[in-house]
């Protein structure tokens, strides 16, 4: 082959040259997508989100204590991201192949199924069997997690928390209230607390979800327990006269003012402190603030002040209210690709010790056995620990087998149903258009 | 250096690796993501050839709409805003206030060097309602009028966005037409004082067509700043209530990021492209147009 050494001849090479360099440098810098090759982990990383500090504070008290050893071997490694980043970043870092060892599950179920079906979450039903394990989920956790991921174990039940409503004893006997069972009952106690000047209900209409909860408690106990699948299957829309009716009837709660002012600007904590301290009458909440309410530096009300109620009934519904709302807390993937035998030894020691540790320090109640018994803190844990005890049958929340889309419209627009900029008719359209890809 | 910059290898060399970067780092990922816009999938499951499917889901997603009409709202009354406020504060500097304006132009642009997040803490805290009463309703409680919820419902915190960024950017656009406003010649005002002209006259027959270039890059750069806002949005209401106060940008995030949904955010972030392609065109166009004939 002869080289041109003519002028024309020379530019070309050099434009050829620099396009191959370009492409070159392209597929270098833009081809890896990752291989997802599996590989040895160096540690037991676990990324969990920032406003979580419950399984990161067990896992280490774990790593000091009964699995030291494991931690020696793999050595526990704890990575943050704030929650609403959390999805984001699992989907960069799947699409890398770079996932962490243990990871807190996507904020929409959604998310994990798709990672299980692209094989990168572990089936924790075989892993667990095959570590000799499985026996201690609790049967109430596995069954929430296989409604939740498409019938499989996809995550570990760090949490196991039933729904309900906190209520501040003291001031029920102030103004002579007695635990509501109806929805109707407790429409009316909210009306009497307000016209006392206490506020009914603390909420976060930041977060959006305490108050979605609202809807899909009412659509339990009226339409039944499987009044969210049929959403879910199709069978029935959000726009449907029964459903949007759930809707309205959580909005007349903010309409009359029941959740106080500005519910849209309240976080999460900021409700909680309202509760806690003494400014609300109701809290409609998860057993995980039990840890909360066993904290007297945040509980000034007291914990032998505080009861829990069931989601009450509603006249003629075909739901009932020992039908509780469940769910794993914050739900923990493993990655397959990194469940070697180190890890299994890092699961096997979790599975045998996190019920008990989490319980007895943090007083959360998990989805693992207990297997050292804990004295209760309190009574109100007591009676949440044996409603989970004797509870037949659990039922999901509003978003629990929505899109992601459908799961941030409903959480986003929940506060202007309650303050009344949405009808509940343009809540249930806006969140069954993002269910059905509008 | 005649003889260096008509050397074509000369600017090769001297050109050519910024070209290779700028190429690489903004080129490159505008055209992939041009691309994307053809293709339905993630980094989970791949990418899978959609055709024009985004495109035709773009002219019928009701969230397109109501953002890309809250953007252009929102652009054109922060640019007004903004633009009308620089130039009121130029002129206050430049005629009134003289040699005394470096003070007050300094206070006037500290707001720019603040980070946005943190104007948007202190623009919630201002406006807040709950759990603490903030400054702006204590003083409307003061005259008798009942707290507002600034940020529940989508005018009220569609006016209080458009405050915040105004007043966190009139100190820049201040400045850039106080340096406009310097290079009239002071003969020229001068002979108009003495042919009579003085207030609105002077401002509207001399002072506005002389500093006309500069208004014009103050319209450009304030219209196609605001066509992309998102940081400041996302600090003060990240785009509620519902998503009323969702601009394109921040739709466009949330549809690649938190949905997904990559190819059709990769089309919202093309008709962005085209929108702030056509509004600087218009601006241009509208610049030709000579004042002083007017």
């Amino acid at each position: 082959m002869t080289i041109s050494s003519t002028r024309p001849g020379r530019a070309r090479l050099v434009g050829l040259t620099a396009s191959a360099a370009a492409v070159v440098l392209l597929a270098s810098a833009c081809g890896s997508t990752g291989s997802g090759a599996s590989a040895a982990p160096k540690d037991f990383s676990y990324l969990s989100v920032v406003e979580n500090t419950t399984v990161k504070t067990t896992l280490t008290t774990l790593s000091q204590g009964a699995c030291t050893t494991q931690n020696t071997a793999l050595p526990l490694k704890v990575d943050t991201v704030p929650q609403t980043g959390l999805d984001q970043k699992l989907q960069l870092l799947a699409g890398q192949g770079a996932l962490p060892v243990q990871f807190a599950a996507g904020s929409a179920p959604a998310l994990t199924n798709q990672l299980f079906k692209s094989g990168k979450v572990a089936n924790l039903e075989d892993e667990l069997t095959k570590l000799g394990v499985y026996d201690q989920l609790q049967p109430a956790a596995v069954s929430t997690i296989q409604a939740l991921y498409d019938g499989k174990v996809a995550v570990l039940p760090y949490e196991y928390n039933i729904e309900g409503i906190f209520f501040n004893k003291k001031l029920f006997a102030e103004h002579g209230l007695s635990t509501p069972k109806t929805w109707d009952e407790l429409v009316t106690t909210a009306g009497k607390l307000q016209d006392a000047g206490v506020q009914p209900f603390a909420a976060s209409g930041q977060q959006g979800w305490p108050l979605t909860r609202l809807i899909s408690g009412y659509l339990y106990r009226s339409l039944g327990p499987f009044a969210m699948d049929h959403i879910a299957s199709g069978k029935a829309k959000l726009t449907d006269p029964e459903y949007v009716a759930a809707a309205a009837k959580v909005a007349d709660l903010g309409k009359k003012g029941y959740f106080g002012q500005g519910v849209g600007s309240i976080d999460y904590d900021t409700a909680m402190n309202q509760f806690l301290s003494g400014k609300a009458g109701m809290f409609y909440m998860g057993s995980w603030a039990l840890s909360n309410i066993a904290d007297a530096k945040q509980d000034t009300v007291g914990a032998e002040n505080i009861g829990f109620m069931p989601f009450p009934a509603v006249a003629d519904g075909k739901g009932s209210i020992d039908q509780y709302p469940s769910n794993v807390g914050l739900p923990i993937a493993l990655n397959s690709k990194t469940f070697d035998a180190k890890t299994g030894d890092w699961v096997k020691c979790i599975a045998q010790n996190y019920g008990s540790t989490a319980l007895k320090d943090q007083g959360t109640i998990s989805g693992f056995k207990v297997n050292t018994p804990v004295p209760d803190k309190n009574a109100v844990t007591k009676q949440v620990r044996e409603t989970i005890d004797a509870s037949k049958q659990n039922v999901l929340w509003f978003e629990a087998l929505f899109s992601t889309k459908a799961t941030t419209v409903s959480q986003s627009n929940a506060a202007s149903l309650v303050t009344g900029s949405t009808s509940p008719e343009k809540f249930m359209q806006l969140v069954q258009d993002a269910q059905s890809g509008q | 250096m005649h003889r260096v910059l008509g050397d074509r290898r000369a600017i090769m060399i001297l050109v050519g690796p910024a070209l290779l970067v700028y190429s690489l780092i903004m080129i490159v990922p505008m055209v992939w993501s041009l691309g994307y816009a053809f293709t339905t999938g993630n980094a989970i499951d791949g990418f899978t050839w959609s055709g024009l499917e985004n495109f035709r889901h773009l002219f019928s997603d009701s969230a397109v709409q109501s953002s890309l009409w809250f953007t252009v709202k929102y652009a054109v009354v922060v640019t007004i805003g903004q633009v009308l406020a620089g130039y009121g504060l130029a002129l206050l500097y430049t005629f009134y206030l003289k040699r005394a304006s470096a003070f007050i132009r300094t206070l006037v642009f500290f707001p720019v060097v603040l980070p946005t997040v943190a104007v948007g803490l202190l623009f919630q805290k201002f406006f807040q309602v709950a759990p603490q009463t903030g400054p702006v309703n204590s003083l409307l409680n003061m005259v008798g009028i009942g707290s507002i919820d600034w940020f529940g419902s989508s005018g009220s915190a569609f006016w209080v966005l458009v405050i915040m960024d105004i007043w966190r950017s009139m100190g820049f656009y201040a400045v850039l037409l106080f340096a406009g406003l310097l290079d009239i010649p002071e003969e020229v005002l001068e002979s108009a004082r003495l042919d009579g002209a003085s207030g609105p006259r002077l401002i509207r027959h001399i002072i506005l067509p002389l500093s006309f270039p500069v208004l014009m890059s103050s319209v450009i750069f304030s219209i196609n700043g605001t066509l992309k806002v998102f940081d400041s949005v996302v600090a003060l209401t990240n785009g509620g209530p519902g998503n009323s106060t969702t601009p394109l940008t921040l739709y466009m995030f949330q549809t690649s990021f938190t949905y997904s949904e990559y190819g059709y955010g990769s089309a919202i972030a093309l008709l962005l492209t085209v929108l702030c392609l056509l509004v600087t065109l218009v601006v241009f166009r509208v610049s030709r147009r000579d004042l002083t004939k007017g």
